[in-house]
């Protein structure tokens, strides 16, 4: 293919080896057609998130966006990368090659959208968005979708299913012993499908698939609550998930795998119950609770929680204790109703506070 | 009938290597993994990727890769079609299997990609109802969970013509953005562009019109980084040197696709980061 057949067709051919690369493509954002109104609304367009804004609201935010970013040092840095972008390092010195990287023709390049981290010789891409890569040792909350021999299938927003195994959980008597066939009968007395269970990641079996184990009080069956989707990558690892709010009354379970509790609180009992006389007295006590009803003040500070978590996770911002507090606090003080918290407005000023609190801690650090 | 004016422009005013208007959105769908919207000039699909998650069919587990499925290809039109439907068999099995080249699915074993599209044709007057189909698409994914989803829509001036190979480039390139939003990892991104001869012309991107005038059409998917072809269709004859023609336009429009794919792409990393702080 030569310039010449271009040129009989009645083109201007500027180099005649090649194709000429004569292409124009527009975007939205540079056409002259396109209004300001567009350009706006494709620069401070938010990720997933329709907002009805006006004119000031979408002014603010976008002043929140922007101190948000140049507050970032990563996304200043040029250590963000998108598929099949290389990936530059010294070859000379020896890497090693982790994981969303791979080799081509000699180069280090990445296999998903993220951020390079750098750990001594390991070079490897955290990836944004994607579904929950469990840890050993990292608390989970899932759902079961099925009751199997000896196991439950738990749904936790990995690749797989993964899987509880009888004998990996507290009986709910309280009592070290083996599992007869007895204890696999009753199984659905302990967990049915569609339970939602909190676990702790135990191991990986060789063939990939993953185990989840619940031995201790504070693991088992959540009653009494709401549970909660969000991007696992706005969990961020801590020393603590399970918190309990105390001026509320209500658990927190934060679980990596971007499946958030918030529930009603549940005083753990006794890991070992001796007496059998005083378990079954416990039993009825825990029975009675069971049947009276949640009131309406808890429900209301459930969802108020709940709402603050969504409104964090929708503007992309990390889910953490403090910034739920802190955003609960601005909703309840400002007196804005449960429902209001999810409108354009409330978004706005989270989003200011969030960029006020983060330029008070980086000048802190400074 | 003129496709090319004497001047040199085209029925729509875009000059002969012009491609329409590009645009694209991440994240639209907020049920799936990952999801994007495509939009060249008129033609605008949804791409919505769900998983990897457990197969949901066991008997199809494959032990040491992902098992990537597609739902029926589905259009905006109104009319119920058969299972066996050849054309939107044959379009889901191209989509699938130029995906499936790009994904690297030994890294998710025993798991399940499923893609589903939603295709529109449509004029800007026509944004609403778009937004009412990304509102079903939404709900009817949710509910059939990847399963063949169709979206009837209730206006009739959606054509049902539109299923041309616009849209079948359309949808390569939402899914490749739909892919990367979802974190599953890929060789290269795909990108896929048109090109026709007509009146004796290479054209770019062939609109509606041009498209059904029934003159040669070949579609190209390459992955720009690789330098390699995954997708090469053509549905009349052509001779060998008028088809390197052709086929060079259609790639130099891949690669401008992959350019503006990637300044998306990285815009939205960017803005990912930033927004989550430390």
């Amino acid at each position: 293919m030569g310039g010449n057949s271009f040129e009989a067709l009645g083109f201007r051919v500027s180099s005649s080896s090649s194709l000429p690369f004569f292409l124009f493509y527009r975007k939205s954002l540079s056409t002259p057609k396109s209004s300001l109104c567009q350009v706006a609304d494709n620069k401070d367009k938010m990720r997933g998130l329709k907002l009805p804004l006006n004119q000031t609201q979408r002014v603010r935010l976008q002043r929140a966006f922007e101190k948000l970013q140049s507050l970032s040092a990563k996304a200043n840095s040029d250590a963000s990368v998108t598929v099949a972008d290389t990936i530059p390092v010294n070859y000379e010195d020896a890497f090693l090659k982790g994981h969303g990287t791979t080799d081509l023709n000699g180069e280090l390049v990445a296999t998903v959208c993220g951020v390079v981290e750098r750990v001594n010789k390991l070079v490897y891409v955290r990836a944004l968005r994607a579904r929950y890569k469990p840890e050993v040792g990292d608390v989970v909350v899932g759902r079961v979708v099925e009751v199997a021999q000896k196991r439950w299938r738990l749904e936790i927003n990995f690749s797989q299913d993964a899987v509880l195994m009888l004998s990996s959980m507290n009986m709910p008597d309280g009592i070290q012993r083996r599992r007869t066939a007895l204890d696999e009968l009753n199984m659905r007395s302990i967990f049915e499908e569609n339970d939602i269970v909190c676990a702790e990641v135990r191991n990986f079996q060789h063939d990939g698939s993953l185990q989840l184990q619940a031995r201790s009080q504070k693991y088992g069956k959540l009653e009494k609550g709401q549970l909660l989707i969000i991007d696992p990558y706005l969990v961020k690892k801590g020393k603590q998930h399970f918190h309990h709010l105390e001026q509320f009354g209500i658990d927190l379970i934060l679980g990596r795998n971007g499946y958030i509790w918030i529930g009603e609180h549940v005083e753990a009992r006794d890991s070992m119950v001796i007496d059998q006389a005083k378990s079954m007295e416990q039993s009825t006590v825990v029975e009675g609770i069971n049947q009276a009803y949640t009131p309406l003040e808890m429900r209301q500070t459930i969802c108020r929680i709940a709402n603050a978590i969504r409104v964090l996770t929708s503007l992309g911002f990390n889910v953490d204790l403090n910034l739920i507090m802190e955003t609960v606090e601005l909703s309840s003080s400002l007196k804005i109703d449960i429902h209001d918290m999810l409108g354009s407005e409330f978004h706005v000023l989270v989003a200011e506070m969030e960029a006020e609190r983060r330029s008070l801690t980086t000048k802190r650090k400074r | 009938m003129d496709y090319v004016s004497p001047e040199g422009l085209r029925l729509d005013g875009r000059r002969p290597m012009e491609m329409r208007q590009l645009r694209a959105e991440i994240g639209t769908v907020a049920k799936a993994n990952g999801s994007a919207v495509f939009e060249m000039g008129n033609t605008k699909v949804i791409a919505a990727v769900y998983g990897p998650r457990e197969v949901q069919n066991r008997s199809q587990q494959i032990n040491d890769q992902a098992l990537v499925i597609m739902a029926n290809f589905s259009t905006g039109d109104r009319m119920r079609k058969p299972k066996g439907d050849r054309r939107s068999t044959e379009i889901s099995l191209v989509i699938r299997q130029t995906m499936e080249a790009c994904i690297l699915t030994h890294l998710m074993p025993r798991s399940q990609i499923g893609l589903c599209f939603n295709s529109i044709f449509t004029k800007k007057k026509h944004y609403t109802i778009f937004k009412e189909l990304i509102d079903l698409c939404a709900l009817s994914c949710l509910l059939a969970s990847s399963f063949p989803i169709s979206v009837y829509s209730r206006k009739r001036n959606i054509s049902i013509l539109n299923v041309s190979a616009g849209t079948r480039s359309a949808c390569i390139n939402a899914a490749t953005l739909a892919l990367a939003d979802a974190g599953i990892p890929m060789r290269d991104i795909v990108t896929s562009c048109s090109a026709g001869y007509l009146n004796s012309t290479p054209l770019l991107d062939l609109n509606y019109i041009e498209d059904s005038a029934g003159g040669p059409d070949v579609t190209v998917g390459i992955l720009p980084k690789l330098d390699k072809v995954t997708l090469l269709q053509m549905d009349a004859k052509l001779p060998v040197d008028i088809f390197e023609n052709v086929m060079g336009l259609a790639i130099e429009g891949c690669k401008a696709i992959a350019n503006y794919i990637r300044e998306v792409l990285l815009e939205n990393t960017k803005q990912l980061e930033y927004r989550r702080g430390l």
